[in-house]
């Protein structure tokens, strides 16, 4: 044989690139030329790190309902503007069910929603003066998608503000984010800012009606609705909102003329817009910023725990416009410095389209987290050179060689571990390491035995490393594979921890595979083929 | 002792072999049906939050605090020291879940010096879903596998092989419901992985099996005698490989800590049951199905173009 064939080249090439891509992961400092060939440190979980990981679940139907309650009231007011006429509308979750008065009416309104929703609804015809409009699936996916699109910016932004390195904020699944911040000290403060739905609303005072009226009866106009002040006063609000958070683009939080807190508000160009003209026309009369946070709570309703999100809205200042306002303005009226400053973040991030909640939760201190490494190193270092010692006791200079390829395969996962974009080191993925030690020597016992029982059998020597590999490839092969099909079901199907188990386990399978095979064959191949001008006549096996 | 080399006559024993493993799982269900698991928060939701004071923890005082705001199934015990502590809150429906212990820590912030080592809050929805997620993952896993198998060799090493598996399965979930050790991801990740442990050591009998039913020319030869001498012939790479996982699990249960332990002592005992079963379960399966040389050989015939 050949001292430099194809596959001692390979095996070369794959040294040289296992101890390379694994140096930077050992040593504290990575030296320029490693940097340079891309060499990186592995990525280590959370569990390691220390962190925060929060699972948030977006109430979409909450998104869904308060759609279908704006679209319904324009439909109604759309109709009545057209003078369509009705004896009963009956507003549902996603469809509504509307009784005309005549045929006539029926179709001007089917032509009216048809003009101006198009696929909106999907119109269905109960008889001649009914029929029932239901959103469109295709809205409704639409408006979940966009949703959940706009939750995540907004959280992102958020979490930019909190000044982490390398945060992860992403979608997971259809109704969830995920958020991991790695290394970051003030838990209670991270909960705080990614929780918070805090927004702003403005709107006109009702000041045709009489506020305390309106409490007694408890009977409002339809367009306006009760609030209280900070006083405890009565004031009735109009329903219209003049600007929501939405349209504010940027929020900084400060003082005003008597050092009461305040936030700095720009708007966006088309609420620049209409602000203008709102408040042009209404000069001398009151206006009120209401504070607007909703908090979802888990309910028994039914013997059914079910989330309710509940909607708390704050007056915090009502004053009488005194010029047309428009970009940029203050608002005032705010508990504290830190709310101020707060609110500005919360309305520099972006608005939430949808209410949303923390169904997980794992926090990592960062002292446990080095604990864990230190603990994970200990465990793999000692069960390391336990296995070392035992090889070499039992298969003597074939342990050598099955030592050699452990290491290399070690080596081998974690420079494949370093170099893969999104594979993370957690404390499982170190226990897939260690049984992946375990388990890697196993292609070696069982090549190994059979090379002894080929030699018990009477072969040669030489023959006898032949047999053994040749005879023991297919075990090992479906060994190995039956191993792989578990693996990657654990990848699809795990989660966080037991996806870093499935990832160490998969790529130490496979690494093990090319070590213990190609590898040890090499070492046998070299050791005995310089002896066979002598003959072998005894593996030291 | 550098050799393994038995003649034993492992065969003999495989009816009571049977009749032991039926025993030992039919305990474990009934201790699963008794005594149920100790989930963790994982799978049954709740809080778990680890704390490491400076001084002595005020143990008590929290135990009062948590009476006080209506989490009275909550625990707190020490956790390797008397300044380390450990609170376990079980899921409530209620509406301040998750910020309990953010209210908690800022209430202690006032008064003692602590580092906040860990907090675990899984909701009830989440945990029913990542158990019958990993329930799923099991299935698929092992319906590939079973497949796998059957391509590979014969439908019946299949059974063997997943029967085994069941077998390996059942007696670990029930000797953590037996011994109440916590039932978390990590050791549902250890089940998973002793299932792929345990149908190495299948296969490497099988696969001898197979061979020497290949190699025997007679064909009325004594299956038995034939499963018998295969599993000694893979006994000692059976014996070896156990041991040197065995050496690296047991380092990850002394030095791998807390978090570890329920893992490493699942796969300790998954690999104890797997070395086990494969000799017996899966083996003694085929005999009890009757298989035999023409099986295999007629099929080697079938193969040949």
């Amino acid at each position: 044989m050949k001292i430099l064939s194809l596959k001692r080249i390979i095996v070369i090439i794959v040294l040289i690139f296992s101890v390379v891509y694994s140096l930077p992961t050992f040593f504290s400092e990575t030296p320029n030329w490693l940097t340079s060939l891309n060499a990186k440190k592995m990525n280590l979980g959370l569990d390691l790190k220390g962190g925060v990981h929060f699972l948030m679940e977006v109430d979409l139907d909450e998104v869904v309902s308060s759609k279908s309650k704006k679209l319904s009231s324009d439909i109604r007011s759309q109709l009545r503007k057209e003078k369509v006429r009705y004896v009963n509308f009956d507003h549902q979750l996603t469809d509504i069910n509307i009784e005309f008065i005549n045929n006539d009416n029926y179709k001007k309104a089917e032509k009216l929603i048809k003009n101006n929703y198009q696929e909106t609804f999907e119109i269905t015809k109960i008889s001649d003066a009914k029929m029932n409009i239901a959103i469109s699936d295709k809205t409704l996916n639409e408006l979940r998608i966009a949703a959940i699109k706009q939750n995540t910016t907004t959280l992102r932004n958020r979490v930019n503000e909190l000044g982490v390195a390398e945060p992860i904020v992403q979608q997971s699944g259809k109704t969830r984010i995920v958020v991991e911040l790695p290394g970051i000290k003030d838990t209670t403060r991270a909960k705080e800012i990614i929780g918070a739905t805090a927004t702003l609303e403005f709107k006109m005072v009702d000041e045709d009606s009489d506020p305390y009226a309106a409490e007694s009866s408890n009977q409002t106009s339809l367009s306006s609705k009760l609030y209280y002040d900070d006083t405890g006063q009565p004031v009735l609000l109009k329903r219209d909102v003049i600007l929501t958070g939405e349209n504010i683009v940027d929020a900084s939080s400060g003082f005003d003329r008597n050092s009461r807190p305040s936030v700095n508000i720009t708007l966006d160009n088309p609420g620049a817009k209409r602000f203008a003209n709102i408040t042009d026309e209404n000069i001398g009369k009151l206006m009120a910023v209401l504070f607007i946070e909703s908090k979802s709570e888990q309910k028994i309703i039914g013997g059914e725990s079910k989330r309710i999100t509940k909607k708390y809205e704050k007056i915090i200042s009502i004053a009488t416009i005194q010029e047309r306002l428009s970009k940029s303005f203050q608002i005032t009226g705010l508990d504290s410095p830190k709310q101020a400053r707060d609110l500005s973040l919360y309305l520099r991030a972006g608005s939430m389209a949808a209410p949303m909640y923390i169904v997980e939760e794992r926090t990592i201190g960062p002292s446990l987290g080095a604990d864990n490494i230190e603990k994970g190193k200990i465990s793999v270092i000692i069960g390391l050179i336990l296995v070392l010692f035992f090889m070499v006791y039992y298969y003597r200079v074939f342990g050598l060689f099955a030592n050699s390829a452990l290491i290399i395969n070690i080596l081998l996962i974690v420079s494949i571990m370093s170099l893969i974009p999104g594979a993370t080191l957690t404390l499982p993925g170190i226990a897939g390491i260690v049984l992946t030690v375990g388990m890697a020597v196993d292609a070696n016992v069982l090549i190994f035995e059979r090379v002894k029982e080929e030699i018990r059998n009477g072969s040669t020597p030489l023959a006898s490393i032949e047999l053994g590999y040749k005879k023991a490839f297919s075990t090992i092969a479906d060994a190995n594979i039956t191993t792989l099909i578990a693996s990657i079901i654990l990848f699809i199907f795990g989660t966080g921890p037991i996806k870093g188990f499935a990832v160490t386990l998969s790529i130490g399978v496979i690494c093990s595979m090319f070590t213990a095979i190609i590898v040890t064959r090499i070492l046998a191949d070299i050791t005995y083929e310089k002896n066979s001008n002598l003959r072998v006549k005894k593996l030291n096996i | 002792m550098r050799n393994i080399n038995i003649n034993f006559n492992f065969m003999v024993w495989h009816r009571k072999a049977v009749y032991v493993s039926l025993f030992l799982i039919f305990v474990s269900l009934v201790s699963i049906f008794t005594r149920g698991l100790n989930y963790g928060v994982d799978f049954n939701g709740g809080t778990i939050i680890e704390i490491s004071f400076e001084n002595s923890a005020p143990i008590e005082k929290i135990r009062n605090y948590l009476q006080d705001n209506n989490y009275e199934k909550s625990s707190v015990q020490y956790f390797g020291s008397n300044k380390d502590i450990l609170i376990r809150i079980p899921n409530i429906i209620s509406a301040s879940e998750s910020s309990l212990s953010n209210t908690l820590i800022s209430k202690l912030n006032n008064e003692y010096t602590f580092s906040l080592k860990r907090v675990e809050y899984v909701g009830a929805q989440v945990g029913e879903e990542l158990r019958d997620q990993g329930i799923l993952a099991a299935l698929i896993a092992l319906a590939l596998i079973m497949i796998y198998i059957t391509l590979r060799f014969e439908y019946r090493f299949s059974i063997g092989a997943i029967l085994a598996l069941l077998h390996d399965v059942f007696l670990i979930i029930g000797i953590f419901s037996i011994t109440q050790i916590e039932f978390n991801l990590s050791v549902f990740a250890a089940i998973l992985a002793v299932i792929g442990y345990s149908l190495n050591d299948t296969i490497v009998v099988f696969d001898r099996i197979r061979e020497n039913f290949k190699n025997s020319i007679i064909e009325n030869i004594d299956t038995e005698d034939l499963t018998n001498s295969s599993i000694n012939q893979t006994l000692s790479r059976t014996l070896i490989t156990s041991l040197t996982t065995l050496l690296v699990l047991i380092s990850l249960l002394i030095f791998g800590g807390e978090i570890l332990f329920g893992f490493s002592f699942a796969l300790i005992a998954g690999v104890i049951i797997g070395t086990y079963s494969s000799i017996y379960i899966a083996s003694s399966t085929l005999l009890i199905m009757n298989i035999s040389v023409k099986d295999i050989v007629i099929e080697i015939d079938e193969d040949k173009p």
